[in-house]
């Protein structure tokens, strides 16, 4: 597990450019699918099963970065954001463009200290002298670069956000040797930019209910937001974020598939954020939806953290969530 | 290579002269139906009021190419009725209240002159003159003699009468009547290896509502956007360089990466930068950030539509008069025209790159 994830973090794949990421997945998931297609937005869907409901699972495989808008005279890279990037996060960082050009960012002169500078006053240095020799075009896409640490039970690196959750999917779709349902795994694209690719694929596969794996914040962090998540104490059940209210016929399918096999999960109410849960729920006529989380520490930071217990949990818990006949009142459905 | 040549800005002027306020478009769209009628295979107007045009190439294993074009413009809306032809009013769209004091206007159907005013200089304090001047205080002012003859619920736009300046062309609404006067262009010179779905829609300007529902009912292959986008490309303060300038007049037609609502298909971007560089026609990147075209609609709509904007450059959109250069707007439509007849059948077949 920790070798799989260390793959798919060290594979770029920022929103919108998914195609070296969806090609490792592809390569990792190709012996245990029953069929694999590609949609007009580059969502790359794993079918599983035929004849039962389809559940459509989500896990996004972009991640976000930065997009040059401006070389200067000097071979200075000017960028804005490519999904949630924080200011805070950045001078002193460094990113890997997409044909391997590797850049540090740095700002214009501080004149005050307390404030963070604004990503107009950030640069990028890619060790250019000018703009004609300056390997960096207007448009071009970069990644955080950050080695993957193993930390022993806890791991770092970025996006995690969501590769980790792209590792459970694999995991999953190896691990289930037979199912009643038509699973549809989707690892989808541009949810960094506002869950675009989920809409879509949604659509396309017209799934009975939807079940995204994303990060979720925590509230275990020295004077941190208020949250009753902690990393360690299990993969969590969504109960809301900013975007969704899980449908509770899923909340519940998946809290007593947990209790009844014994794996430790967490309730989350996320009180930001938005997943790929939400464009599912509200495709073409609605859809009953949820999400299994991942607690994840640092999120849209370079090191974000998660605990190797949890990534296993949440393997088990879908494993015996998508083995297993409906249970509750999704039976009824 | 298609001509910008009298007749087309003579077609420009009749458009961007046009009263259009987003779900108001009703001008706009007589004059779109009165060009096209003779060109279109099929032609409806669509439950919001987008008017969907389909022309049929003769190609083999044509591309369904939805190309669109919005034909509302921002503006504003009388709300209430101070009496004696003084109106309270809103804004619809995104228009700077800042801009507005003391411009014409030409309000409802009719084109009712107006007026928003504002104090003059004797009459105000040096003190008020620091301050703008918020919506609420702004009042449009159509006279006594007209005022029975606009009401509550009408639209108003600002008064500029389009005119030829040299290389430009200074207008109200160039945002989008230029592209839908591409749009027309290309309806009369369809290349024959796709099928036009031509799109001139209603409500971009108030969150891209038409080309969401003409989207979804083309179903196409692909999309192309023709819009306008500013141009902030002015000399930096003590002469550093100007890194923030979205686009720039002169550069010719402004290719989209990203912006707020859109990633534009990395297949479509290669193509039309292809074909610009094969056909020698300028071409710059617009800068990555934000705005948003009616891209940010069409993509997502049913099981995902591939997608690319191309802009003409304009200085002062949204404001009461832009101005953009003809040699602009002709490398655009060229861009669009050589681009769409190049477009390989297999374009979606094709790797996405990287």
């Amino acid at each position: 597990m920790k070798t799989l994830i260390e793959k798919l973090i060290s594979t770029p794949g920022p929103s919108g450019y998914e195609a070296q990421i969806r090609t490792l997945i592809r390569s990792e998931i190709e012996p245990y699918a029953d069929e694999i297609t590609v949609d007009a937005l580059g969502n790359l869907i794993v079918r599983k099963g035929s004849g039962g409901k389809r559940i459509m699972l989500a896990a996004h495989m972009d991640e976000i970065g930065i997009i040059a808008t401006h070389i200067d005279e000097n071979g200075f890279v000017r960028f804005s954001n490519l999904g949630g990037v924080r200011p805070l996060y950045l001078p002193g960082g460094r990113v890997r463009f997409l044909d391997g050009t590797l850049g540090v960012i740095n700002t214009e002169r501080v004149t005050d200290p307390k404030k963070v500078p604004a990503m107009e006053k950030m640069f990028l240095d890619v060790g250019a002298t000018s703009r004609q020799d300056c390997p960096v075009q207007v448009g071009d896409i970069a990644v955080f670069e950050r080695p993957f640490s193993d930390f022993g039970r806890r791991l770092v690196a970025k996006a995690m956000d969501d590769r980790v959750s792209v590792a459970v999917l694999i995991e999953v779709l190896r691990q289930i040797k037979k199912t009643p349902h038509e699973l549809h795994f989707v690892f989808t694209v541009q949810e960094e930019v506002g869950v675009r690719g989920a809409t879509t694929a949604a659509f396309g596969i017209a799934p009975d209910i939807g079940v995204a794996v994303d990060v979720t914040g925590t509230g275990d962090t020295p004077k941190g937001m208020k949250m009753e998540v902690s990393l360690g104490k299990g993969p969590t059940v969504k109960i809301k974020d900013a975007g969704v209210l899980s449908d509770p016929r899923v909340v519940d399918w998946m809290v007593t598939t947990a209790q009844a096999a014994k794996i430790p999960y967490q309730l989350e109410i996320l009180e930001y954020g938005g997943t790929d849960t939400r464009a599912i729920q509200l495709s073409r006529a609605g859809v009953p939806a949820g999400c299994v989380s991942i607690p994840c520490r640092y999120i849209h930071s370079p090191s974000e953290m998660v605990d190797l217990d949890d990534v296993e949990n949440a393997v088990k818990l879908l494993t015996a969530l998508l083995s297993n006949p409906l249970s509750g009142a999704l039976s009824n459905l | 290579m298609l001509k910008i040549a009298s007749s087309q800005r003579k077609l420009l002027a009749k458009l961007t002269d046009a009263s259009g306020v987003s779900g108001d478009e009703g001008a706009v769209r007589e004059i779109v139906l009165k060009e096209i009628r003779p060109y279109a295979d099929e032609i409806t107007v669509d439950a919001l009021g987008s008017v969907l045009a389909v022309r049929r190439g003769s190609g083999k294993k044509r591309l369904r190419v939805m190309v669109a074009a919005h034909m509302d413009e921002v503006g504003f809306m009388l709300t209430y009725d101070d009496g004696k032809g003084i109106f309270r009013f809103g804004v619809v769209g995104g228009v700077d209240p800042r801009q507005l004091v003391g411009k014409p206007v030409w309000v409802g159907e009719e084109k009712i002159p107006g007026v928003i005013g504002s104090n003059p200089i004797h009459l105000t304090t040096a003190a008020e003159r620091k301050r703008s001047i918020s919506l609420d205080a702004l009042r449009i002012d159509v006279g006594p003699k007209n005022a029975a003859r606009v009401k509550v619920g009408d639209r108003a736009v600002f008064a500029t009468e389009y005119r030829r300046i040299g290389p430009s062309v200074r207008a109200k609404a160039l945002d989008d009547r230029v592209g839908v006067c591409s749009l027309i262009e290309l309806l009369k010179n369809t290349p024959p290896n796709i099928d036009l779905l031509a799109a001139f829609t209603v409500q971009e300007e108030n969150g891209l509502r038409g080309a969401r529902v003409a989207a979804f009912s083309f179903d196409p292959d692909l999309a192309l956007v023709l819009d306008c986008t500013p141009a902030k490309d002015f000399p930096a303060p003590e002469g550093e360089e100007n890194t923030r300038y979205n686009v720039r007049l002169d550069h010719g037609p402004a290719i989209y990466t990203a912006d707020r609502a859109t990633l534009s298909d990395p297949r479509l971007i290669r193509h039309f930068v292809a074909t610009a560089e094969a056909e020698n026609i300028p071409y710059q990147m617009r800068q990555p950030g934000g705005g948003g075209t009616d891209a940010g609609a069409i993509h997502k709509q049913r099981a995902g539509i591939p997608s690319l904007s191309i802009s003409v450059p304009a200085r002062y959109l949204h404001t009461a008069a832009s101005i953009m250069r003809v040699a602009d707007w002709q490398n655009t439509l060229n861009l669009a025209h050589a681009g769409l007849s190049a477009l390989p059948a297999d374009i979606l077949k094709q790797e996405r790159a990287h």
